[in-house]
């Protein structure tokens, strides 16, 4: 039988995890192998390099292995092999990458470059054929808060990101000062459905009235400060909270944040004249963030579209990777074997 | 070199990061400690600027993805330990890689792997909470 379809093969492992899946014309998922590390790091409180870069070496064979079997394909059906070389961690990028380069050179199929982030965005295209662009999409995760102009697959623009701490990153601080188990941001959410919001006012930081940049490094302090004396001197009131003081600061925290990612990306839709909204990112599955961005989009006139990456699709996969790698090679844009990782993107 | 500052804000601990970031002559390594909240980043970022990082925006925490490089008058490493647990960790990370006459690598949570500075000669920053914004600042020079 004969497949016209074009299949790429997606790899990625900028992070934490090594996952590798098969794609068909950029939408239809064939297979998706992600090699949950969530159980070691669960152990040791965070991304272990040690044990990521170890695990990506000892996995990446079996998971694209498993990507080709799953996907139901041989050899022949693939038509390039697509990496994310950037950005990432360099000793964990480098296992995707030179995993993707063997294939390529001893398959003898074609090598596709993709930013990690970039990939990100097309999460949220997944489900949308002809949305109407520009788009301003927002990726929130552990490592990252971008916002883009997003008018094509291939050029999405940087319009501002973080100064310093993510989003994702703000919410596992907080839950370590909170003493909620990792990951931080699923245990927040839960702890925050039973609490008010409006309980404490925690600030927002807007970084002056045209700036499309983050900044959540002065929230993280200000929950330390409310749980432990301005100084730092006071005893820690954490052990002595009651659930329900857990679950107010919890809330009061998670509001703020998300208060300022959908005033940020409302502001960015404003100044682009976009219409439609993409979100990406692991902190794209937070609900609030959902339910606050819906209520935005649906209160403006006319209503903007909010596309969302699907849940299983929020956090790092290799879906995404093979997805944007699909408008790339009907474009022609194909890597050398030189083909090096970069830490920035 | 053995001194003490404080900084009465955020802006403050950055410009005090620059003038030091602008002194550096290549080979550096700067070990960065002090609680959560205590301005490690904000450090780092004026560092990096004097060190002549192009955007200071692009200095940020480094905490999930543990390495961020920067290019300036030299190559710029910016380290997070916050994550890892052990010292053989960070040493896989490439760390001795990192240290060469034309970089600067600097590390935030040094606390945590400080036992695998002994054999180098660094630079010691101690940030402490005293108050909202005010921040106790100690700087040592520390030998093989």
């Amino acid at each position: 039988m004969q497949d016209k379809s074009i299949n790429i093969l997606g790899i990625e492992t900028s992070c934490d995890e090594t996952a590798a899946a098969v794609v068909a014309d950029g939408k239809i998922v064939k297979s998706s192998v992600i090699a949950s590390q969530t159980k070691l790091h669960e152990k040791y409180g965070g991304v272990v390099p040690e044990l990521a870069s170890r695990a990506h070496i000892e996995k990446i064979y079996p998971v694209i292995a498993e990507a080709i079997a799953q996907a139901n394909v041989v050899r022949d059906d693939i038509d390039a092999i697509a990496v994310a070389n950037q950005p990432g961690l360099t000793i964990a990028l480098i296992v995707g990458v030179t995993a993707a380069k063997t294939l390529s050179f001893t398959w003898n199929k074609p090598l596709i470059a993709i930013n990690h982030l970039h990939a990100h965005l097309q999460s949220a295209m997944l489900s949308e054929d002809n949305p109407q662009l520009p788009a301003v999409a927002l990726i929130v995760s552990g490592g990252h808060t971008c916002l883009y102009d997003y008018r094509s697959s291939l050029e999405p623009l940087l319009l501002g990101s973080t100064i310093d701490d993510a989003a994702g990153e703000a919410f596992d601080k907080v839950a370590t000062i909170l003493k909620l188990p990792y990951p931080g941001g699923p245990s927040i959410e839960k702890a925050a459905e039973k609490g008010n919001p409006d309980a404490i006012k925690f600030p927002r930081s807007m970084l002056g009235r045209d700036s499309l940049d983050f900044s959540f490094s002065g929230i993280k302090t200000a929950v330390l400060y409310y749980c432990r004396g301005q100084n730092m001197k006071g005893q820690n009131k954490v052990d002595s909270m009651s659930e329900q003081q857990i679950a107010d600061i919890a809330a009061s925290f998670q509001a703020a944040v998300v208060d300022v990612l959908v005033k940020k990306t409302k502001r960015a839709a404003d100044k682009i004249g976009a219409n439609t909204i993409l979100l990406g990112g692991g902190v794209a599955a937070n609900n609030q963030l959902r339910t606050r961005l819906q209520q935005m989009c649906d209160s403006d006139v006319p209503p903007k579209k909010l596309l969302i990456a699907p849940k299983q699709y929020c956090t790092d996969n290799a879906v995404m990777v093979a997805s944007l790698a699909y408008y790339k090679f009907k474009a022609g844009l194909f890597a050398e074997l030189t083909l090096e990782p970069k830490a920035t993107g | 070199m053995d001194f003490n500052t404080t900084s009465n804000s955020p802006d403050e601990t950055i410009e005090f990061g620059r003038r030091l970031g602008s002194q550096l002559k290549g080979g550096e390594v700067i070990a960065v400690c002090g609680p959560l909240g205590s301005g490690k980043t904000h450090l780092i970022k004026g560092i990096a600027a004097g060190a002549g990082a192009k955007d200071r925006r692009d200095v940020n925490s480094p905490t999930f993805v543990i390495v961020n490089e920067y290019a300036g008058r030299f190559d710029i490493y910016h380290i997070d330990a916050y994550r890892l647990n052990s010292v053989s960790e960070f040493e896989m990370l490439g760390f001795d890689d990192f240290c060469y006459p034309e970089s600067v690598v600097l590390i935030e949570w040094a606390d945590k792997i400080e036992s695998a500075l002994q054999a180098i000669d660094y630079i010691r920053i101690e940030l402490e909470h005293a108050g909202e914004t005010k921040r106790k600042i100690h700087v040592e020079s520390k030998s093989a």
